[in-house]
């Protein structure tokens, strides 16, 4: 049973170790996903701010995790 | 088959399971020391086997998937792992956290399984394997996530594949040779690189799957990587004066 709970806890890992960063990353995604569904004829609009979202929430996360 | 998607999706796959494999083959070699070769050996085989079965299962299930699906699934999982990678590989170089240590890990295993040997001497041949199984298929899981990840989105998954073999075969071989954790392998700059390009595979693959078409397609994948690395180099240097890691 434990060996479960630590393969579990382990998958979760994989993905997930800092909260903030997982979040931030699933907003990007969602917002980006919105943008390819109300502006279809400009996708790149959807790409940019994939793009943009993911470097500006990794640098904002590791300057605060350093300020810490 | 596109070199320019091929060779990061190999190299991506390479690196990474070294540093999974030199993390993996700690554990193991930390087993072998405290109770031989054959509880070490046994658990890191059956440890091997559940990932084989793994594998064989997913991989005919991915292929019923619809693409964009797949993409777009693919790519956000790759966001979460290939950034947190990235995070604690920019946190590290940059001296905030302190830097993996395969010396400290293999001390720190063999004492665990002297204290348990201390304790309950007839289980432990059974704990020893565990151990041993355990690091395997834990570290095994990183390595079969990023072949099936970097190799899904272009059907890349037999070089995928290849290049983690290879990696995991070079690590067996000096672990086997030399009986000591390979502590000289710079396992945080290549965390690094390899946070960069699954990153890089992150954005790529959830734009595809979100119908966004890249600019020079698969060429994208090195533009993206190439901001990737331009923003971690940036927070390195600006995370190093903070902490006070290198004056």
């Amino acid at each position: 049973m434990s060996i479960l709970v630590t393969a579990s806890q382990a998958l979760v890992g994989l993905f997930v170790d800092d909260g903030s960063l997982a979040v931030a990353i699933l907003v990007i995604v969602l917002v980006s996903g919105i943008l390819s569904i109300v502006m279809p004829d400009m996708p790149l609009v959807a790409g940019a701010m994939l793009l943009i979202g993911c470097l500006a929430v990794l640098f904002a996360n590791v300057m605060k995790a350093a300020q810490e | 088959m596109i070199w320019t998607t091929a060779a990061p999706a190999v190299t991506t796959a390479f690196l990474s399971s070294l540093v999974e494999a030199v993390e993996a083959l700690t554990i193991v070699l930390a087993v072998a020391s405290v109770r031989g070769w054959r509880p070490a050996a046994l658990g890191a085989l059956a440890g091997l086997a559940l990932l084989l079965l793994i594998v064989v299962a997913l991989g005919p299930l991915l292929n019923r998937v619809p693409l964009h699906a797949l993409q777009l699934v693919i790519g956000v999982l790759l966001l979460l792992f290939g950034m947190r990678w990235l995070r604690k590989a920019i946190l590290r170089a940059g001296g905030v956290i302190a830097l993996h240590d395969e010396g400290i890990a293999f001390a720190t295993e063999t004492e665990e399984l002297r204290d348990q040997a201390r304790q309950q001497e007839t289980r432990l041949d059974w704990l020893a394997g565990l151990a041993s199984f355990k690091a395997v298929v834990l570290e095994g899981l990183e390595v079969v996530f990023i072949v099936i990840a970097v190799g899904a989105g272009r059907g890349l998954g037999g070089p995928g594949s290849l290049g983690a073999l290879a990696a995991c075969l070079v690590v067996a071989a000096f672990g086997f040779v030399i009986h000591r954790p390979l502590e000289r392998v710079p396992e945080n700059t290549l965390k690094f690189a390899v946070g960069i390009m699954l990153s890089a595979f992150g954005v790529f693959w959830t734009g595809e799957g979100l119908g966004v078409p890249w600019p020079g397609e698969d060429l994208a994948i090195v533009a993206i990587a190439a901001l990737f690395l331009l923003i971690a180099l940036a927070a390195v240097a600006l995370t190093r004066p903070r902490v006070g890691a290198f004056p």
